[in-house]
């Protein structure tokens, strides 16, 4: 990376960028105000995982906000990585959510577009929709590296996060997904994790045209790896989840198993997608999602040879109020 | 606003709106954005699609239309010129300017004022004038 010579924002950069193979975990969300909720969750985690997704009400669906839950994730010793979308909030709040996820410890910020309210329980809603992602990823940069609000005007003091896109290699206007994932980078993002990946081909050609641009000097891939319990939850994905790309081989292998065995299939068929990213050029690590099944994902990482995850060699990364 | 504003901005509306199904936001990136208006996206995307974009290439808030940005990334292909404007970063929208002439702000260079430390921390790519 062109910009080795500074110390690195976040754990996660820190792995990274020593070529470490990382692992990060969506965070299931939570539905209630209690945060033994969250911290339940979030402890069997520790030491497992370099990271956690807190998501910022995924799908359109209201849930504990991102920032709370970063919060207590990182009382319970796990990183997050703090998201927040587009959709229900204007520049000034995203502003203001970016300053107050740093200064509640999050040092990786994963900011995206978001699903439209018409996906979520809420369709009523007025969605916001004032900035775009790319927007949102300069101005994280313009906060952290100049000091700066969009607006010009100069913080007291910056905050620390490393910076996170999203990118679906596997939607189209395929040609164009390389030149998008150019423009993040661009605007700001240091790393990227995928939309999940159930066609690992369509992956691959991906990574090469990414490398090809000269991409991956600039930025950390990171594939989401979905391990699926029922043939249900597959075309749920498929059908319901805009943008998931489910090929007809992947809903036969399901069709043709008992249902007492799709778990388990499901589990075999995320061990060999992680398998088959460790051995794909360019791609630094993987994010995984299960739907109610952490206990799913902790034992993949296990099976995975994942463990023991590595500490970081590089110098201790900063923190906002250091910097 | 004059009889003048008034007229151009009546002429702008009449003839964008049937030919791009323009929405009069008055920063008009049409050329950048092959001749499709990207503020029909539902979400008001400025640089290119989400991820959300339906296998057939459809939108995901509006399942039966065809997404803005895959015909716009079409569209772009088959111009002669600004092909890599697709590439280009494009500055946050000035909602102000909603339902005034992009002719008039064009013109006046108002269409190119970014917020200020927008153009601070670019490297020339979205401040670059618009052919």
């Amino acid at each position: 990376m062109s910009a080795a010579a500074r110390p690195p924002h976040s754990r996660l950069e820190a792995l990274l960028r020593a070529g470490e193979f990382a692992v990060t975990v969506e965070m299931q969300p939570s539905n209630g105000a209690d945060p033994g909720e969250v911290r339940r969750l979030a402890e069997p985690l520790r030491g497992v995982v370099d990271a956690a997704n807190c998501t910022d009400n995924p799908a359109a669906h209201p849930h504990v906000s991102s920032l709370a839950v970063g919060a207590l994730v990182a009382r319970s010793g796990v990183a997050p990585i703090v998201q927040l979308t587009c959709r229900d909030r204007n520049r000034l709040a995203l502003q203001a959510d970016l300053l107050g996820a740093a200064a509640l410890g999050a040092r990786d910020v994963l900011l995206l577009t978001g699903d439209d309210v018409s996906a979520g329980d809420h369709p009523e809603a007025k969605p916001i929709y004032d900035i775009d992602s790319m927007h949102l990823l300069r101005i994280a940069r313009t906060l952290r590296d100049e000091g700066k609000y969009l607006s010009g005007r100069a913080l007291t003091s910056r905050p620390c996060y490393f910076i996170g896109a999203v990118e679906n290699p596997f939607a189209p206007p395929h040609d164009f997904r390389p030149v998008r994932l150019g423009k993040k980078v661009e605007a700001g993002a240091e790393f990227i994790q995928t939309q999940l990946c159930f066609n690992v081909p369509r992956l691959r050609e991906f990574m090469a045209r990414v490398r090809d641009a000269g991409l991956l000097e600039r930025v950390f891939v990171l594939v989401s790896v979905y391990v699926a319990r029922s043939i249900r939850a597959l075309r749920y994905l498929r059908d319901v989840v805009p943008g998931i790309d489910v090929p007809d081989a992947v809903m036969q292998r399901f069709e043709r198993t008992p249902a007492e065995r799709q778990a388990q299939e499901g589990f075999a068929m995320a061990l060999e997608t992680v398998a088959a990213l460790r051995e794909t050029p360019g791609v630094s690590g993987v994010h995984l999602i299960s739907i109610k099944g952490q206990d799913a994902i902790l034992r993949l990482i296990e099976e995975a040879a994942l463990l023991p995850r590595p500490e970081p060699k590089d110098q201790e990364p900063r923190t906002s109020a250091t910097y | 606003m004059g009889l003048l504003g008034r007229a151009l901005i009546a002429v702008e509306k009449a003839v964008k709106v049937p030919l791009f199904g323009c929405r009069m936001c008055g920063q008009c990136i049409l050329h950048s954005t092959g001749l499709v208006c990207p503020m029909n996206c539902p979400k008001n995307l400025r640089n290119g699609p989400c991820g959300g974009v339906l296998v057939d290439g459809h939108c995901e808030v509006h399942p039966d239309r065809a997404c803005v940005w895959v015909r716009a990334w079409e569209g772009s292909r088959r111009l002669p010129l600004w092909r890599d404007h697709m590439e280009r970063l494009q500055p946050p929208v000035d909602w102000r300017l909603q339902g005034t002439s992009s002719w008039a702000n064009a013109a006046t260079g108002r269409d190119r004022i970014a917020p200020a430390a927008w153009a601070v921390s670019d490297r020339g790519a979205s401040t670059a004038p618009q052919g």
